[in-house]
């Protein structure tokens, strides 16, 4: 199960002077929503079929705690890989990733099956989990949100327009899903203690050029002083509201 | 900027409105250069023809009845075999699921780099563009290195305009050369789902409920405001975590994301990922007791309150009016 | 202006309350009711919940604390909740894992018996499992069950009290409204700059909890506080809880040993620390509403924190938190407010006239809090004494945000402790030194600090006393009794009054009252006469209104525009304060603290060791009691006053502070041929005046009690206006319902053999029953002040007694630890026990 550690933002985006990343000064930080999801299935599949359930992030070494708060609802193992304080793209990212699951693949056995998050909550760019399966030779499917196992096979649901579509992987496989395919647990106090006991193994992998490359962030116009025309305090701002509403054509 | 190929999608005979979104941001990208497009799946040729309007002066249609299910790998393979015939010095697709899957198995077969929901062209020489960052509550500005880049549009963040002059395009088909590796990872069943109600992404107007609602029980005077208005009802992420209400209502940043001409958001207080999935709306509505909360900083409108009293005084209003 | 058709602000204000937490909402709906309109009530964040510490506090409130004064306040806010409707009373349980935890809950029912908190027992682990049956009782040696514990919603009691002003129609309430700045013309509060409008007020009450000391320092003043993390996380849902009809049902647990508490909460269960180490944030580093993930005052929670209290937690209630299906669904890093002694900031700033502070208060005693001081606001004084909390208490090195620090930081973990009545700081010591600290720390002084100067309480030097007096002074055999004391404090007694000892008591507060208007002020703000002849001295009471204690405090006369007071250090920037606020604009109150040095020099060779440095006349004829004046001592020219808190012959010299290690040199080479020794506070403090059954103010005197009662009504009334006058002459007419006596202690012997020595706080009760003594206004007897009588060889108590056990010879007993010991009154007036015709003072 792959992870990143993202901030926990509030209702404003702050950026911090250098318009390099996040003020993260007074924010707690967490996984994408869609991982968290991802390690309540993976640890579904393994108390379903038994089995283990690996963590892995690459991150700063703060991204420690994101992966004890994975193993605190039941993955067993966890795999940091340090960034050095720096972003890593795409590429980059799925590198360091598959370097990690190769060694851990030789040293332990094969992962049936390597879950993602379909895009991370912050940069969003879609693409680290399928880069991960071309270069471990599995197939991949995407966008999931439901997801089964039976035997060597996993049966993956995607949501399209009018159903779902559904896919049938031969395992070892990839799969990124989405939040929405299940609602994750929250973690008992005796599974947070056991988690810190678990093993942690940690390297520093070294970061190639980045060929998609950050210059600098933005926060988008119109977040930050546009002001709300107030039609009123309380129920007796019904007749304002429902004028908008007929002049908007929905009413 | 030599001409770019433009992934287009199309469902019975038409295109959709994200691929024209991406047309109009790849002719801005070229400069005025030639537009290409590339069709896949049964209905292309039809569909491309009434490209032209948008730019397009040729078209790739292949119509492999191998083709007939969605498949990534295929896909992307007739996107490669579509360069090699097209030689364009860009690819752009929708920011679409299937645009940034597609894209990402082309940049993973070719090494090439992928910079996925672009809203803007920011230069083109380094190539720079403005991308999506947080659902789109924040942009990043990045430069894409490489010979080839590939570049998926945001949804509704470009708006999609037709160009002047160009008549129909020459339409040509496309034989992908695909294998079974292509082929592996493919749709093998559709199941329908009877959908009651509005669907949140298509509704034209969303009555949405969080944290303010207070309960499940609460959803109640939400779903008949909803009702007569015709609209879907959705929630922010709070309230599917608190399980009052089903994921698929969810509305955010890892929800759906909805374009209502109107968005009505009653004690939702606006977290950056719940104004990633509603900022595409029209116009939007908050009621909430806090005259301060973020989501005011988004809205057009806004009611000051307790929701318990105004959506409902909304609802009697609405019946009011209707009736005389 | 944004626009929002929230009520317009009105140009001008009797009041501005900012901050709509407990707090503020309480306060401005007291002043409504006290009949003040033209209130204002403002706050940057929404309503009902604006984002501060009442939004996330845990809302459970325990009655009995060691203080008399927060125990009043959280009984008045309880029968408030109760009034609003928001109470409920689950009743709570601290538990003991360790024997000297099971020490200090019998130390907690005397102090109910003494407050007059009856529902409360002492139970076994075999009770509390009844009581709260998901507790594994094996690791617990008992608890203490207080029946009144309750649990409230205050935001809800807030919101209630605010709305009922503003339908009454005195208060307009303002939410996102933030404060820009607060003008001050004068030195009184003029204006209030909001993102509104602008408010002309009156008075202006900084209520904003962990904000406050921002606001302070936008008018010039300081409110000494820091915000504090204190850790909880909220687990369920709970299978014991299923089906639960209220938020709580079970008694609250505080598991005292590991800082914490568990608290049902519906259908899950909150659990708090203050075991964590001390994590102290900067008030302008707080985020704004919009910043925040959850709200301002909610931190992202630090996992590592919380470890240990997992593993407690899981200890004590292994049937809950050992649940694997039960989740962890909320943690937080909450913050409050931290103060440098632990106790509020209450009452107007020192620095600004009209602006108020009722800042760092807990939900307990919010709305308690929000009345008192209303009351002070209009009334001029609250019915509650609140002379521990009044923000003029702190010295300018209080107010340094360090100290805060660092004493807030010790003060963390100690919540729940178990505080030793006579417990020093650790943290942010040797600030203020007197220049005899040199020759103290020669002499081995043991150091005890007050309002931050070092103080020998006792010199280790002194240690061959012991020998010199071993029939006379005993060791203490309970490890509690001995905590902070030395049987070498006795012995220092008993030499002083053999022949002589040297005090250190630069720690006096000492200020001038000068200028044309310098009677005026003194006569009005002091007690008893002041137009007197210069060189003498006055000791007085300085009342308030309801002619309760406010100080009591000496004052020289050294002109006719010209009085020095000196007054304890401990209370004396109050006392500065309220001399202050008595004067006119032809008077000046000049602060010389640290100008002046004090060498106290008593006992019956006093005045041989005075009369060999001087040429002066110090004969009992010449130099008078209760006169002062200069005297040349070697080379120096010395303030004398002979006056005496010990009870002895001798007198307070005074000399310029850069001179006073040869005063002391002076004084220390005339005294050897008589044997002086160097004494500590040990003995100023406590034998001295409690055999000479001396008052001390916040023991025997403080507001709540009055000067007939405390048996000081001696000499007739001044024909001059006073504070509190009227008050007074109303008291002296009529009977006193309780008298201040002396009592001494017949038999030390506990049940297992021990002698046991009480501390004070303690409950006075009969001696047959062990019932408490209440007098007819409800108060309680309890022991004021304890301590040894060396002189008479008995341990002394003082205690307000009802009349009709005020007289000598009245035998009753004293509870101590749940244990009853005998005690007899010796004095039920001002006469001493020792010396009582004050033979020594006067010789």
């Amino acid at each position: 199960m792959c992870v990143k550690r993202v901030p926990l933002t509030g209702g404003k985006m702050v950026l911090t002077a250098d318009e390099q990343a996040l003020e993260t000064r007074h924010l707690g930080f967490t996984i994408s929503p869609h991982e968290e999801c991802g390690v309540e299935e993976a640890v579904r599949l393994i108390e379903q079929h038994g089995g283990e359930v690996t963590v892995l992030t690459l991150g700063p070494p703060e991204a420690e705690e994101q992966l004890r708060d994975c193993m605190a609802i039941g993955a067993d193992r966890g795999i940091l890989l340090e960034d050095g304080g720096e972003e890593w793209d795409p590429e980059a990212s799925a590198q360091a990733i598959v370097a990690a699951i190769t060694a851990a693949e030789e040293a332990d056995g094969g992962f049936d099956l390597i879950v993602c998050g379909n895009e991370s909550a912050d940069a969003g760019n879609f693409q680290v989990g399928i880069r991960v399966a071309y270069a471990l030779g599995r197939p991949v499917a995407t966008g999931l949100k439901g997801l089964s196992v039976d035997g060597d096979r996993a049966r993956c649901e995607q949501e399209v327009p009018g159903g779902r579509d559904v896919y049938e992987l031969a395992l070892p496989a990839l799969v990124s899903v989405l939040e929405g395919i299940n609602l994750p647990r929250y973690p008992s106090v005796p599974a947070k203690l056991r988690a810190r006991q678990k093993p942690v193994e940690r390297s520093a992998p070294e970061r190639p050029e980045s060929r998609l490359e950050k210059v600098r962030l933005l926060v988008p116009a119109g977040q930050a002083g546009q002001q709300a025309e107030i039609l009123g305090e309380g129920p007796d701002a019904a007749p304002a509201v429902v004028e908008v509403m007929r002049d908007l054509g929905v009413a | 900027m030599a001409g770019a190929l433009v992934l287009v999608e199309h469902a019975d005979g038409a295109v959709d409105e994200l691929s024209l979104q991406a047309l109009t941001f790849a002719r801005e990208l070229t400069g005025g250069e030639p537009v290409a497009a590339l069709l896949v799946g049964a209905g292309a040729s039809d569909a491309a023809a009434g490209l032209g309007a948008y730019g397009v002066s040729s078209a790739l249609a292949a119509e492999d009845e191998r083709l007939a299910a969605y498949a990534p790998g295929a896909w992307a393979r007739c996107v490669t075999d579509a360069i090699e015939r097209a030689a364009p010095s860009a690819v752009v697709a929708p920011g679409s699921n299937r645009g940034n899957e597609v894209l990402a198995h082309v940049a993973t077969r070719l090494g090439h780099t992928f910079a996925a929901n672009c809203t803007e062209l920011r230069s083109q020489d380094p190539l720079t563009v403005v991308r999506v960052r947080w659902g789109g509550t924040l942009l990043e500005e990045a430069r894409v290195h490489g010979e080839l880049p590939l570049l998926s549009v945001a949804p509704h963040m470009v708006a999609a305009t037709s160009a002047n002059g160009a008549g129909a395009p020459a339409v040509e088909a496309l034989e992908p050369a695909l294998d079974d590796a292509d082929l592996a990872v493919r749709v093998s069943e559709h199941v329908e789902t009877t959908t009651s109600g509005v669907s949140l992404a298509d509704a034209k107007v969303v009555v949405s409920g969080g944290r303010g609602v207070g309960s499940a029980d609460g959803f109640a005077m939400l779903e008949e405001l909803a009702e007569l208005l015709e609209a879907a009802v959705g929630c922010s992420r709070v309230v599917t975590s608190a399980g009052w209400r089903p994921h698929t209502d969810q509305v955010g940043q890892t929800g759906t994301k909805v374009s209502p001409d109107l968005y009505i958001a009653c004690g939702i207080s606006g977290a950056t990922q719940h104004i990633a999935g509603c900022k595409g709306a029209k116009k939007i509505l908050a009621i909430n007791t806090d005259a301060e909360a973020p989501i005011l900083m988004s809205a057009d409108y806004a009611v000051i309150g307790d929701l318990a009293e105004i959506v409902p005084a909304i609802t009697a209003e609405l019946r009011k009016v209707r009736s005389a | 202006m944004d626009g929002s058709t929230a009520s317009s602000l009105p140009a001008t204000a009797q009041s501005v309350v900012i901050g709509a937490g407990i707090v503020g909402n309480s306060l401005a709906y007291h002043l409504a009711e006290l009949g003040w309109s033209d209130l204002v009530l403002i706050d940057k964040g929404p309503l009902p919940n604006p984002g501060g510490s009442t939004g996330h506090a845990s809302n459970f409130i325990y009655p009995v604390d060691h203080s008399r004064e927060m125990t009043a306040l959280t009984r008045d806010s309880v029968k408030q909740y109760e009034e609003l409707g928001v109470l409920t009373v689950p009743g709570g349980i601290e538990v003991a894992r360790t024997e000297e935890r099971m020490e200090e809950l019998r130390r907690r029912m005397a102090s109910a018996k003494s407050w007059g908190v009856d529902d409360v027992r002492l139970v076994t682990p075999a009770e509390v499992k009844e009581l709260v049956p998901f507790i594994d009782e094996s690791v617990i040696i008992g608890g203490f069950y207080s029946e009144g514990v309750g649990v409230v919603d205050s935001l809800r009691a807030g919101t209630l009290m605010r709305e009922r002003a503003q339908q009454a129609g005195r208060l307009t309430v303002s939410p996102n409204t933030e404060v820009l700045g607060i003008d001050v013309e004068g030195g009184r509060v003029k204006r209030v700059r909001t993102t509104r409008g602008d408010i002309e007020a009156e008075t202006v009450v900084i209520a904003c909890g962990v904000w406050s000391p921002r606001l302070a320092r936008m008018a010039g003043a300081s409110i000494p506080l820091t915000p504090a993390v204190h850790q909880m996380i909220d687990i369920g849902p709970v299978p014991h809880f299923a089906g639960a009809k209220s938020a709580i049902e079970f008694p609250i647990v505080r598991d005292m040993d590991t800082n914490m508490y568990e608290r049902q909460d519906g259908s899950g269960l909150e659990l708090g620390s203050y075991a964590h180490r001390p994590i102290l944030h900067d008030p302008d580093e707080i985020p704004s509403v919009e910043e925040a993930a959850l709200s301002p005052t909610e931190f992202p929670f630090t996992e590592d924190d919380f470890v240990q209290q997992m593993e407690h937690a899981l200890e004590l209630m292994p049937e809950i938190v050992g649940d694997e299906s039960v989740g962890i669904k909320y943690a937080i890093n909450g913050l409050l407010s931290l103060t440098p002694d632990g106790l509020p900031i209450l009452g107007e700033t020192p620095e600004v006239k009209g602006l108020w502070s009722a800042a760092a208060v807990w939900v307990k005693e919010g709305p308690g809090v929000g009345r008192a001081v209303a009351e002070w606001m209009v009334h001029g004084e609250p019915e509650i004494d609140l002379q521990a909390s009044d923000i003029a208490r702190f010295y300018e090195h209080h107010k340094a945000t360090e100290h805060v620090r660092a004493r807030a930081a010790e003060g963390f973990n100690k919540t729940y402790g178990i505080v030793h009545p006579g417990e020093q700081w650790g943290s942010n010591r040797l600030v203020r030194l007197s220049p005899f600290y040199a020759r103290e720390e020669q002499l081995d002084a043991v150091f005890f600090e007050a309002a931050g100067w070092e103080r020998p309480h006792w010199y280790a030097s002194n240690e061959k006393l012991l020998e010199e007096f071993h029939d006379r002074v005993n060791g203490r055999e309970a490890e509690w009794d001995s905590r902070w004391w030395s049987p070498i404090i006795n012995a220092e007694h008993l030499a002083m009054r053999d022949r002589a000892a040297m005090f250190d008591l630069t720690a006096f507060c000492v200020f001038d009252v000068v200028g044309p208007g310098a009677l005026d002020c003194v006569q009005k703000v002091s007690m008893r006469q002041m137009d007197v002849k210069h060189g003498k001295v006055v000791y007085t009471p300085v009342l308030s209104p309801s002619g309760g204690f406010r100080s009591d405090l000496t004052v020289m006369r050294l002109g006719d525009d010209h009085f020095r007071v000196v007054t304890g250090g401990a209370h004396g920037m109050a006392d500065l304060k309220a001399y202050r606020d008595g004067a006119g604009h032809d008077a000046q109150v000049v602060d010389l603290t640290s100008s002046w040095c004090t060498l106290g020099l008593w006992g019956p060779r006093a005045r041989d060791i005075l009369s060999s440095t001087t040429s002066a006349d110090v004969s009992h004829e010449g130099f008078p009691f209760a006169t002062c004046r200069t005297i040349e001592m070697g080379s120096l020219r010395v303030l004398a006053s002979r006056i005496s808190y010990v009870g002895d012959l001798g007198w307070e010299l005074y000399v310029p502070i850069e001179q006073g290690a040869r005063l002391w040199d002076i004084v220390w080479e005339a005294g050897e041929p008589h044997g002086v020794v160097p004494a500590g506070i040990g003995v100023y403090a406590t034998t001295g005046r409690l055999e000479k059954c001396y008052r001390a103010f916040g023991f025997e005197l403080d507001g709540e009690y009055d000067v007939v009662e405390a048996g000081m009504d001696w000499g007739k009334v001044k024909e001059q206006d006073f504070i509190g006058k009227d008050a007074h002459v109303r008291q002296r007419e009529s009977d006193p319902v309780a008298r201040m006596c002396t009592l001494t202690v017949d038999d030390h012997n506990g049940a297992n053999g021990q002698k046991r020595y009480m501390l004070g706080g303690e409950p006075i009760v009969t001696r047959d029953g062990g019932e408490p003594l209440v007098d007819a206004k409800g108060r309680r007897s309890f022991v004021t002040s304890a301590g040894a009588g060396p002189s008479i060889g008995k341990h002394i108590l003082m205690a307000y007694l009802p009349p009709e056990h005020a007289h000598v010879g009245s035998e009753l007993a004293v509870e101590y630890m749940t244990e009853r010991y005998p005690v007899t009154v010796g004095s039920a007036d001002s006469t001493a026990v020792f010396d009582p015709e004050n033979r020594r003072v006067r010789s």
